[in-house]
């Protein structure tokens, strides 16, 4: 074992000893929701009474909800009281040693999909160097953003950092109320993201949830908030394409976004969460709700997602504009292949006069994968002159795969105006074969088609992004030709 | 001159009907052959089955190309060996790039020779080189593969394509088709440039105009899927003033 996989054994093993752990380490709680767990949660995070009391309520309205069914989704049953709520950080000692001891496909995979070597350990969850890498970018990273004021940590941080942002902003776009997953979520939820922007900065870089130290295990229960004061800026990326196995199966995060006057957030997905394997079994279950409110006037708030992993995927980020003339955007590709299962989409909720809304979604299924738009987009009576596009286009490879499609327009303001477009297709032998007979092989030609599909999302991604997700996408459709 | 196509009584079936009924035909390098024929005689089919194209099935025959089984050959690796297909209707493939899609082609070819991939600032200067023979605006290299083109420009796009990959075996079918007279000088042009010993051209047309700009050392003319008589560029020329029932009379 080398020098640095050595000491890093020593600290983690001193560490424990020092306590900082130790407290977790002595509780370990067995599955099942109930109060108690739920205070345990809150008080091993030092959490102020306000979220412990939030949490509760959450808790109490969840245990009155009944599980939704309506999805067109087969979903076997969940047992909510076989799942543990809080397990402490995973132990490093437990993972594989080295890269040798990493199952041989998901190397390829990482080869496939161009995932730099320092970086495929981190992602196997090799304990090697991983803590030392992160510790020594997230400084620089930290600095710079602190020089420009703009709060970037693990949610659990914030909570003790800016309790005030927190009390001020948590659930008012998903109140804890909202559906059975964030109700779930409200009352359990682990970590994540919290973000504020001050008023006129525009944040100076991406950020990233690689540059999140904790990030591990974190994924069970997200909870992101993100708010950007008058007049700022900021681009946030979520993912990665790496496919990432968690033994937690089921996965109900929430994301809330809040951009106040002339304010912009931009927020990209890359989702490739083990899919199950090729008969079915296994996979995570993404059951998320995200939502931004384009609170201010001409606040600007863009959702683009690339969703290839997931056994089932189910998720509608959504904007509710309710500032005069905020503008909500959602660019979506959603793939399905082998048994996987999606009903994804978004909902427009037009409030504020000369909102507008722009939705692209393309959705690729192939093998017996089944892939369902569903979009609302709801223009209500103060929407005057309010606007909306909807471009929604399926494509089908191969004949056992399926694509459905649910649009709800609810319009109630005479000046308000929606345009809807859809299309099915399927990739057509004489774009094929054009592309073979100037030699371009199968699979490259099938790569290009797609991505061409894809296109207008695509260009909707940060660049590293844009790359990662046509690489994703042809990995996660391999096999799918022929 | 060494023989680069050797076609030996070919016989072609699609969708069930017979279309080829026993073609043979040689091409020697440097040479330019057209092919005429009334409608549903098989000039395209012709050409689709030398490209490879599926649901195009070879019943009986052989073709030798360069001295290969050309037949045991997919599509790509035919396109890879040199052999360029002009298409009578070029397919829009939106969101792939005409750039992108021609550099890849061209890598494919140059791979195949043992060749260096071209580099991105090299290809834009050849493509620009190119594009200005073939009066194609610069805009064009951003839009999609034919997205959105006329008929003249997808026909124009056809031979910038082959200008680029430089084929040994370039088949066009009936790249004249729906042009007017300047856009055929101009893709007559781009042909007439690529004329060389190493290299050879199968016109499939149905009218004489572009054998004016593209002169041909052979004519054959198609009838009922076989070759029914063959001459120099003076049989283009009897054909228009007689028709070809002229031919498919004699023929019979």
């Amino acid at each position: 074992m080398s020098e640095n996989a050595k000491q890093l054994e020593n600290l983690i093993a001193r560490g424990y000893q020092h306590g900082f752990v130790t407290e977790i380490d002595a509780d370990t709680v067995p599955p099942g929701l109930d109060e108690d767990v739920v205070r345990l949660i809150s008080r091993k995070k030092h959490e102020p009474a306000f979220l412990t009391e939030w949490r509760l309520k959450a808790l109490r309205h969840w245990l009155t909800m009944q599980e939704p069914h309506w999805a067109h989704l087969k979903v076997a049953p969940i047992d909510y009281q076989a799942i543990s709520y809080y397990s402490a950080p995973k132990a490093k000692k437990d993972g594989p040693k080295s890269l040798d001891e990493v199952d041989p496909k998901l190397l390829e995979t990482y080869e496939k999909l161009g995932v730099p070597l320092h970086e495929r350990a981190r992602l196997a969850g090799v304990a090697v160097d991983a803590v030392f890498d992160s510790v020594s970018v997230a400084t620089t990273f930290k600095e710079t953003l602190a020089a420009a004021g703009v709060v970037f940590c693990p949610f659990s941080e914030a909570v003790r950092t800016h309790p005030e942002l927190v009390e001020r902003y948590l659930g008012s776009v998903v109140p804890y109320t909202d559906n059975f997953f964030a109700t779930l979520n409200s009352a359990v939820f682990s970590d994540g993201s919290f973000v504020y922007v001050p008023k006129g900065v525009r944040c100076p870089m991406e950020l990233s949830t690689y540059f999140r130290i904790n990030a591990m295990n974190t994924g069970q229960f997200e909870r992101t908030l993100i708010i950007a004061d008058v007049g700022s800026y900021v681009s946030y990326l979520e993912g990665c394409s790496a496919p990432q196995r968690d033994e937690n199966q089921l996965h109900a995060a929430v994301v809330e976004l809040i951009a106040l006057d002339d304010a912009h957030i931009k927020y990209s997905t890359v989702q490739n969460w083990y899919p199950g394997d090729a008969r079915g079994v296994g996979g995570i279950y993404n059951f998320v709700t995200k939502r931004g409110e384009c609170r201010g006037r001409n606040s600007h708030i863009s959702w683009t997602q690339v969703e290839t992993g997931s056994a089932i995927t189910w998720k509608y980020p959504s904007c509710v504009l309710r500032g005069e003339g905020s503008i909500g955007e959602f660019y979506s590709v959603a793939t399905v292949n082998n048994h996987q299962q999606a009903d994804t989409g978004t909902k427009m909720i037009h409030i504020g006069k000369g909102t507008r809304s722009t939705i692209i979604s393309k959705g690729i299924s192939a093998g017996q994968g089944q892939n369902t738009y569903r979009g609302l987009v709801r223009m209500l009576p103060s929407a005057h002159g309010a606007r909306n596009f909807t471009q929604c286009d399926s494509l089908l490879m191969g004949g056992k795969c399926g694509a459905h499609t649910f649009p709800y327009v609810e319009v109630k303001n005479p000046s308000a105006t929606v345009e809807h477009e859809a299309s099915t297709s399927k990739i057509s032998d004489d774009q094929l074969f054009y592309l073979l007979a100037r030699g371009i092989g199968a699979e490259d030609a099938v790569n290009m088609i797609v991505s061409g599909f894809c296109k207008s999302v695509f260009k909707e991604l940060p660049m590293e992004f844009a790359v990662e997700a046509q690489n994703l996408l042809a990995v996660s459709l391999e096999g799918a030709v022929g | 001159m060494t023989a680069l196509l050797n076609i030996d009584d070919l016989h072609v079936c699609v969708d069930g009907k017979k279309i080829l009924n026993g073609l043979t035909l040689e091409v020697r390098s440097g040479e330019v052959h057209a092919i005429m024929g009334p409608n549903g005689s098989g000039k395209s089919t012709l050409a689709y089955a030398l490209a490879g194209r599926p649901g195009y099935a070879i019943t009986s025959g052989t073709v030798r190309y360069l001295g290969r089984d050309l037949l045991a050959l997919a599509p790509e690796e035919r396109a890879r060996e040199g052999l360029f297909l002009g298409f009578q209707y070029p397919v829009e493939i939106p969101g792939v790039n005409n750039v992108y899609l021609l550099k890849a082609a061209l890598n494919a070819v140059r791979k195949q020779r043992g060749l260096p991939e071209v580099d991105a600032f090299e290809f834009l200067g050849l493509v620009r080189e190119k594009m200005q023979l073939m009066h194609i605006e610069d805009s064009f290299l951003s839009r999609g593969v034919n997205e959105g083109f006329s008929g003249g420009e997808k026909k124009r796009n056809e031979i910038l394509q082959m200008l680029v990959l430089e084929p040994r075996l370039a088949i066009l079918d009936e790249t004249d088709s729906g042009l007017d007279i300047d856009a055929l000088k101009v893709v007559a042009a781009g042909v007439n440039s690529q004329r060389s010993p190493e290299r050879s051209c199968v016109l499939v047309t149905h009218y004489q105009r572009l054998l004016e700009y593209v002169v041909p050392d052979f004519v054959h003319v198609l009838v009922r899927g076989r070759i029914a008589r063959s001459g120099d560029r003076t049989l283009a020329l009897e054909l228009e003033r007689r028709g070809y029932d002229w031919v498919a009379g004699e023929a019979a």
